[in-house]
């Protein structure tokens, strides 16, 4: 084999190998290099957060606005409160914002929808929603249902 | 008294069996020492390492392409299969990333690089052997374990994960192409899914650090299966079988103890 060719060769395979970690960043882990600078943290306190995950969407009627940073629990509440990075570019949140924990589909995945509101005062950096609606626990749901059927039997 | 004996005896084979498995893997162990731990000069190994990186990866290529493409179609139709019938076939995308970065990128490209580079490894070094090309080299005053020996397993090391990698991503793209082109997967939520359950330090960094260790224990295993070999053509023959079978056990254990390491989060 000349050299020339085994050089070719070589090359060419670091650089395809390359390219497949190229891929993977980019296309499959939706690595981005914006700055996250641009982004701002807001805070919600929820009564029950379960099944939300870091990372999970944070939506204004659908559109993502930004994502779930962290979720830790309030020591002295016993709440759960979220922190969620929010882009800079959304600047219309209200202070009397609500934010939901909605599920897509019946099994999907849980995200945060914020529902603006119409105060004239805006959300600072930093600040907290209160006026949240927790996640739906599909089995607490089947159990008020049952538990309202076998009172209402009786009556019948 | 001759059953006595007799136990004596296989208790002493048991033995002798542990320590000569313990003799090995010092060896192994003196023998990658003795190949990597000298600075080698760039003129004369850059070329041999290139020499090496084209028969041990460039010529891999063809079957990781082949088979990432036809293990992602595979994974593409059977999870749809299943998903469909739950209404969530737009998770096929995340599952099928999900799946080959993690444990089947790095361990399938493990298990044919072994029997496809690994083997070949050990049949050229221990045919050196037999031939007395070795001990000739010796002779002229030529390190045979920083010639042969060193190229090869950093070759190897160097190789490998760039194949798992491209096995990766050959693999998604075989899932996509089951998915969303045959079975009519919307494309948006194949790649959208992906991306929001894929973390690129999570879950890529650590295949490629899966992929690196299983490189270095197959490769290592290759050179001194190749090294140590009886010279004599059955000698060979073991040695390349063994070659293969401690690789693989070595690189499906690894993975188990790997993956309890690393995603600790389940």
């Amino acid at each position: 084999m000349k050299t020339r060719t085994l050089e070719l060769a070589v090359g060419g395979f670091l650089i395809a190998g390359l390219l497949a970690f190229a891929f993977l960043a980019i296309k499959v882990s939706g690595l981005t290099f914006s700055a996250p600078a641009d982004s701002y943290l807001i805070y919600g306190k929820f009564e029950n957060v379960s099944g939300l995950t870091v990372r999970a969407k944070v939506t204004i009627g659908g559109v993502l606005v930004g994502r779930v940073t962290a979720i830790e629990l309030d020591p002295e509440s016993y709440s759960a409160r979220v922190e969620m990075a929010i882009d800079g570019n959304v600047k219309g949140l209200t202070t009397d914002t609500s934010a939901a924990i909605l599920t897509s589909g019946l099994l999907g995945e849980k995200y945060i929808g914020l529902t603006p509101g119409a105060d004239e005062e805006m959300l600072a950096a930093g600040a907290t929603i209160r006026d949240t609606q927790s996640s739906l626990v599909l089995e607490n749901l089947i159990g008020k249902f049952l538990s309202n059927q076998l009172n209402k039997e009786p009556t019948e | 008294m001759a059953e006595q004996r007799d136990l004596l005896s296989r208790v002493a084979g048991l033995g002798a069996g542990a320590l000569e498995v313990i003799e090995a893997t010092g060896r192994a162990g003196i023998m990658l020492f003795h190949s990597i731990a000298t600075v080698p000069n760039p003129r004369t190994a850059l070329p041999l390492l290139a020499k090496q990186i084209y028969a041990i990866g460039v010529l891999s290529l063809v079957i990781i392409v082949v088979a990432g493409l036809f293990i992602g179609m595979v994974l593409g139709l059977q999870l749809y299969r299943v998903l469909v019938d739950f209404g969530s076939e737009a998770a096929l995308g995340q599952i099928v990333a999900l799946t080959l970065n993690r444990e089947l990128g790095p361990v399938v490209t493990a298990l044919l690089f072994a029997g496809r580079a690994g083997s070949a490894v050990t049949a050229e070094i221990g045919l050196m052997k037999s031939t007395e090309q070795l001990s000739s080299m010796e002779m002229i005053g030529v390190d045979p374990l920083r010639r042969i020996v060193a190229p090869r397993f950093w070759a190897g090391v160097i190789s490998m994960p760039l194949l798992a990698m491209i096995f990766t991503a050959v693999a998604i793209c075989g899932g996509w192409l089951v998915g969303v082109e045959w079975l009519g997967v919307y494309d948006g939520s194949y790649w959208s899914a992906m991306q929001n359950s894929v973390e690129f330090g999570e879950d890529v960094g650590n295949g490629i650090i899966k992929s690196v260790v299983f490189a270095s224990v197959c490769i290592w295993i290759a050179v001194f299966q190749g090294y140590d070999a009886e010279p004599t053509s059955e000698g060979i023959s073991r040695a390349t079988t063994r070659t293969v079978v401690y690789s693989s056990l070595a690189v499906l254990g690894l993975d188990f103890l790997l993956t309890a390491v690393m995603f600790k989060g389940f």
